[in-house]
């Protein structure tokens, strides 16, 4: 009886790309459609990580159309096919809450370097 | 058999294929060991005594040694009896796991001795509301009116009052089993089960 919980939830943890806070991520998600399975993009800027180990998750923010649709995906889901970093922010905050109150030029985050 | 005993290791999570997370409670159910036959015509009742964990043979007392020597397996730590429709199927010394008693998405009924927590006051004992906490108040914990002055001139037997809480046997009935992993004996079940990490739970089917 050598099983504990912790090697368990490694059985079930994937491996995860390097997020942070302030990257834009094309986080590409699994959907089914009658009985045909395809997968879906959604590109956005990281709002917060939550969480540590199997429950944690993602909120990522985009602007579709005029309307901000923010998503929060559970990272060891197996639902989520692959996290791609498109571009990588620099922010001060580890949960740029602020980021749902400015639009357009203001809402630019500028490039990190390191 | 109708049941198993089983450790329960703690909580996690798991995913469903349609990306559901699932709160799931695990427990190492077995190996057991089948100790003994309750019989009619011994003991008036049909039964398996099934026995789970080994302990070292100089901590058992002899009454417990026999018994053991008996079936043939060594010294176990915990032991009960479940019904059983055929006892030839489950012969003395027979070793068993999760997989032959239980299977997935059937209902169990899980009993274990619930974490003790002491002497408790009513607030955490009974979800009494708790008096206001300023303005001067002495009211903040305390339980409150337990009943009428002259008539009846006592407190009915039942009220609710401060005490023990915990340390008690306690049933959960109906949990979901979401998987059974036989090769390692683990059971997968739905929700919380009662007692702490390393507990010796017993799981029946509903």
């Amino acid at each position: 009886m050598s099983v504990n919980i912790e090697t368990l939830n490694q059985e079930t943890t994937r491996e995860l790309v390097p997020v942070r806070a302030g990257d834009t991520v094309t986080v590409n998600i699994k959907v089914v459609e009658g009985n045909k399975e395809r997968i879906q993009p959604f590109k956005g800027v990281v709002i917060q990580k939550k969480g540590t180990g199997l429950g944690s998750t993602l909120t990522v923010r985009k602007i579709s159309g005029n309307v901000a649709v923010e998503r929060i995906f559970p990272m060891h889901s197996p639902r989520i096919e692959s996290i791609e970093i498109d571009h990588k922010g620099k922010v001060r905050q580890a949960r740029i809450y602020y980021m749902r109150k400015l639009r357009g030029r203001a809402a630019r985050i500028s490039e990190r370097t390191r | 058999m109708n049941g198993i005993l089983a450790k329960k290791l703690g909580m996690t999570q798991v995913f469903t294929d349609e990306g559901e997370r699932v709160p799931v409670t695990v427990l190492a159910a077995g190996p057991c060991v089948v100790i003994r036959h309750k019989t009619l015509d011994n003991d008036g009742y049909e039964a398996v005594q099934v026995g789970f964990g080994d302990k070292k043979e100089f901590r058992a007392n002899k009454a417990e040694l026999g018994n053991f020597k008996k079936s043939g397996v060594g010294a176990k730590q915990h032991l009960l009896e479940f019904a059983a429709e055929d006892l030839a199927q489950w012969p003395v010394g027979k070793e068993f796991g999760a997989a032959d008693i239980l299977s997935d998405d059937e209902l169990v009924d899980v009993s274990g001795v619930s974490k003790g927590r002491g002497f408790s006051g009513t607030i955490r004992r009974h979800n009494f509301a708790m008096g206001p906490q300023s303005h001067g108040t002495h009211n903040i914990r305390k339980p409150g009116s337990i009943g009428a002055n002259s008539y009846p001139a006592r407190v009915f037997p039942g009220k609710k009052g401060p005490g023990q809480y915990g340390n008690k046997k306690t049933t959960v009935k109906n949990l979901q089993v979401v998987k059974v992993d036989g090769e390692r004996n683990l059971v997968f079940l739905k929700g919380a089960v009662p007692g702490p990490k390393n507990g010796i739970i017993v799981v029946r089917k509903s």
